[in-house]
């Protein structure tokens, strides 16, 4: 157990930053991750201090601080190294790389060194797949790993180098954009959809958006239009425009280039939004593993002030006024369902809300919102700049426009392709170079595990939709295996809110594992079914309802994925007696017959 | 807006801004529920009052009734999930009901007998879990906490204290409480507070009060847990009166 650290003048440090967020309650989780980079972790001094600073009771402020991964109540070393743990890193050989980072350093997961210099531990998918296995160093990320990175983030760590010194090319990040169709090919003016849409007027444009027939790039396609009619519909003394970068879906990288090379579009798309429903007021929620692109996007928005495109009386039309602001996520894969991102956005935990009411009503600070994918926001900008009809040019009937993939695991080239709605799973794997596939998660963890005997299928709304992510497994692979990572996902990103996903993808992991260890039986396949059903029907949200997906797809689709692994008893308990020895065996440093069970 | 829904083929009144649940409580149909207590703003985590309501599953603590809505409650499929929901609050925690004090008052328990449940069915998690004995007369033991929140809304919207939070994700969700020291000794909580006798299991107790009541006359020897809820219901109207306390 660690002393408490030394604070001095914590109190005056503290009044500074909240005072700098006009103690705003709203501003809670961006205050907590200022203090949890000056401290390394948030001190319970420092949650009494910010509740009196922003009149919010100190269990509001705790609950916050508790909630978000990357939020830590215990002094987490001044390294913090967390290897993302998305399926592709597994393939890519992070656990091993892990072993031996915390051999060098003489480390345990999730656990401080002993002179409190650095911890480490595993984090949900940080959206470098393609350029894997990666990891965060003090919310830094950190590409292409292997043995002399990790002896060389080693080193500089024994020697207490401040990670703004480390060489940066530890830190490169590459685009890896592969192909391109509409949205990434055709070049874009800043400025030219919000001119378009000031000479059409709102309605037209709105008609437009409509014509296009866009639908949510987030996965779950939702109309656009019909989701701005209703926002620009509804009574309110403000309304909101948020675009959602919280890309936490495990294989999806999409966001990272859009706002990385095509930011100003995003910012348009929003701009253009906020003509349509008299919105004065974006914000970007950004999810904490994309913090490096921060600097960055802040630039282009003071870029977009400078040249009349945000602000007041936007490109000089006398009452325009719009301004975006970046609020940062901090490690919670539930933050992109829209209605935990508000009440992330509101400073809380990111805990989604019972609706009726939707955010189109009542979203942030209950007044009308329209939250979109970062996806989305680029497409409404091209369809204000070049129509709906141009927009509706490609793709199907029921999938306009193009699709922006996020295309890793066994394949030559990972990174990012755009393709007009329709294209085949085959043609996809043909162009990547995937290596005699086997299978591909399309959608991430929540999306649908294709097996190679429907390839022919495509990524449209109508058959295979998706908010981006597409993995390839190929032959050899061990599904469970992937299914296990999955389920370990989900229940760690589980909010904790309803009963039904917080026991029940606890309990979906642990019969996953028991089956992986070689202890399932066909009762356990059953029990998996069946905790699927309720999963789906009974939780409180997209995330217990689609948690059960890559379970109930591997058991109907690879049965050669976990039948070898079965025992043939139709029961074996989840108690293992003998496994309940070791602690004893270990203390008395016996391993005989005598200490085993028969 | 007002009007009447059905539920499983009976008609029930509603008026403007009742839910499914407060429509049925009101109407003596009972929708079987633990994190749900009509004297509070409502919650929706529990999850056993979920129905079918125009083929959609809703949670009816928090869906508001509309005109025509054809729900279906009282299904063995329904009361299986419920069951299952059950299972799963009695294997995430640690709950010993023979030794519990609140044995026999408590709603977890009775929720058991109410939807049959014969075994735990699931694993155990065993989960290590704090207990608190600070406070002079109020006794914390997490062990037993099913995160209802009843305690959080009894101390934030009737004590006005804030006495309970919610901290921690997923599995590792827990009742915090508002103090530096993390000790319910260190709030402002007193024994008379609503939130001290709000709570469906025995996560909260009154000390020195265990065994006054034997074993065989306490709440759930006495009734099903159908009967206590309906009957709750009625000691909460009529809806003019100062908070229901």
């Amino acid at each position: 157990m660690m002393q408490p650290p030394d604070l001095p003048d914590i109190e005056q440090r503290l009044a500074i930053i909240c005072e700098r967020h006009d103690c705003e309650p709203h501003r809670l989780l961006q205050i907590l991750i200022e203090v949890q980079e000056m401290y390394a972790f948030i001190p319970p001094e420092a949650i009494t201090t910010i509740g009196k600073h922003l009149n919010l009771p100190r269990v509001s402020v705790e609950g916050a601080a508790g909630f978000y991964s990357f939020l830590s109540l215990e002094p987490a070393g001044q390294y913090r190294v967390l290897f993302s743990d998305n399926v592709t890193d597994r393939m890519l050989g992070n656990e091993e790389l892990m072993r031996h980072f915390c051999n060098r350093l003489w480390l345990e997961p999730g656990k401080v060194s002993e002179d409190e210099l650095v911890s480490t531990d595993l984090t949900s998918c940080t959206g470098m797949c393609d350029q894997g296995p990666a990891a965060l160093i003090n919310g830094w990320p950190v590409t292409r790993l292997n043995r002399e990175r990790i002896d060389l983030i080693a080193d500089l760590i024994l020697s207490k180098s401040p990670v703004s010194d480390w060489p940066p090319t530890l830190f490169e990040v590459n685009d890896n954009i592969r192909r391109t169709a509409r949205l990434l090919g055709e070049p874009f003016e800043p400025g030219s959809a919000i001119r378009a849409a000031l000479m059409r007027g709102a309605d037209a444009t709105l008609g437009e958006l409509k014509l296009s027939r866009l639908r949510g790039r987030g996965g779950a396609g939702y109309v656009t239009a019909d989701k701005w009619t209703a926002c620009r519909n509804s009574q309110g003394a403000a309304r909101y425009i948020v675009c959602n970068a919280d890309e936490g879906e495990p294989g999806t990288f999409k966001d990272r280039i859009l706002l990385n090379r095509y930011a100003d579009m995003v910012f348009e798309g929003m701009t253009v939004g906020a003509r349509l429903l008299g919105s004065a007021k974006g914000f970007l929620y950004l999810r904490g593993e994309y913090r490096y692109l921060l600097k960055k996007l802040e630039e282009v928005l003071v870029q977009r002030c400078e040249a009349g495109l945000l602000g007041s009386n936007i490109l000089g039309e006398p009452g325009f006024d719009f301004d975006i602001e970046i609020h940062l996520g901090a490690g919670a894969y539930i933050c992109g369902e829209e209605s935990a991102l508000i009440e992330s956005l509101e400073g809380r935990r990111g805990r989604p809300r019972n609706r009726p009411p939707y955010p189109a009503q009542h979203g942030y600070l209950d007044q009308p919102t329209v939250v979109n994918n970062v996806e989305t926001f680029a497409c409404a900008a091209m369809i204000a700049a070049c129509g709906g009809k141009w927009f509706r040019e490609t793709g199907t009937r029921d999938s306009s426009g193009s699709k922006v993939l996020s295309i890793a695991g066994d394949c030559t080239l990972p990174g990012i392709y755009e393709y007009p709605f329709g294209v085949s799973v085959q043609k996809i794997l043909e162009d990547c170079g995937a290596q005699e596939p086997y299978a591909v998660q399309v959608g991430g963890p929540s999306g649908i595990l294709v097996s190679w005997q429907e390839f022919e299928r495509t990524i449209s709304f109508e058959d295979l939709p998706t908010a981006g992510a597409f993995t390839i497994f190929r032959r050899g692979r061990d599904i469970l295996e992937a299914v296990r990572n999955y389920a370990h996902f989900f229940a760690h990103e589980s909010c904790g809110f309803c009963t039904p996903c917080r026991v029940g993808t606890q309990l979906q992991k642990k019969i996953v594992d028991k089956i992986a260890n070689g202890h399932g039986t066909a009762s356990d396949l059953e029990e998996l079914k069946q905790l699927g059903h309720l999963m789906r029907t009974m939780s409180h949200c997209g995330l217990g309802h689609t948690a059960p997906n890559p379970v109930l797809d591997m058991l109907q689709k690879f049965p050669g994925a976990y039948e070898q692994k079965l025992t043939s008893l139709s029961f074996e308990p989840a108690f293992d007696l003998d496994a309940a020895l070791a602690t004893a065996r270990r203390i008395t440093g016996r391993d005989d017959p005598w200490a085993h069970l028969p | 807006m007002s009007g009447t829904i059905t539920i499983d083929g009976k008609t029930v009144p509603f008026t403007g801004g009742q839910t499914i649940m407060d429509a049925a409580l009101e109407a003596g149909v009972y929708i079987p529920h633990l994190c749900h207590n009509p004297e509070f703003k409502p919650h929706g985590s529990c999850k056993l009052c979920v129905v079918e309501a125009n083929g959609r599953n809703v949670t009816s603590c928090t869906m508001p009734a509309s005109p025509d809505m054809v729900v279906i409650n009282d299904t063995p499929e329904l009361n299986e999930d419920r069951k299952a929901l059950v299972q799963m609050l009695f294997v995430e925690g640690n709950h010993i009901c023979p030794a519990c004090e609140a044995t026999g008052n408590c709603q977890l328990q009775a929720a058991g007998y109410y939807l049959h449940m014969q075994s735990p069915r699931f694993m155990h998690f065993y989960p290590p879990r704090r207990v608190d004995a600070s406070h002079p007369d109020i006794f914390l033991d997490l062990n037993r906490c099913i995160l209802c929140e009843l305690c959080v809304r009894a101390s934030r919207d009737i004590d006005k204290k804030n006495v309970f939070g919610i901290s921690g994700r997923g599995i590792d969700s827990h009742l915090v409480v508002n103090s530096e020291s993390g000790k319910l000794g260190d709030t402002n909580m007193t024994v008379t507070d609503k939130a001290a006798h709000v709570c469906p299991t025995g996560a909260i107790l009154i000390k020195r009060k265990g065994y006054t009541m034997p074993i065989g006359k306490r709440t759930f020897d006495q009734k099903t847990l159908r009967e206590f809820h309906l009957e709750q219901q009625k000691r909460v109207e009529p809806k003019d009166g100062p908070d229901g306390g």
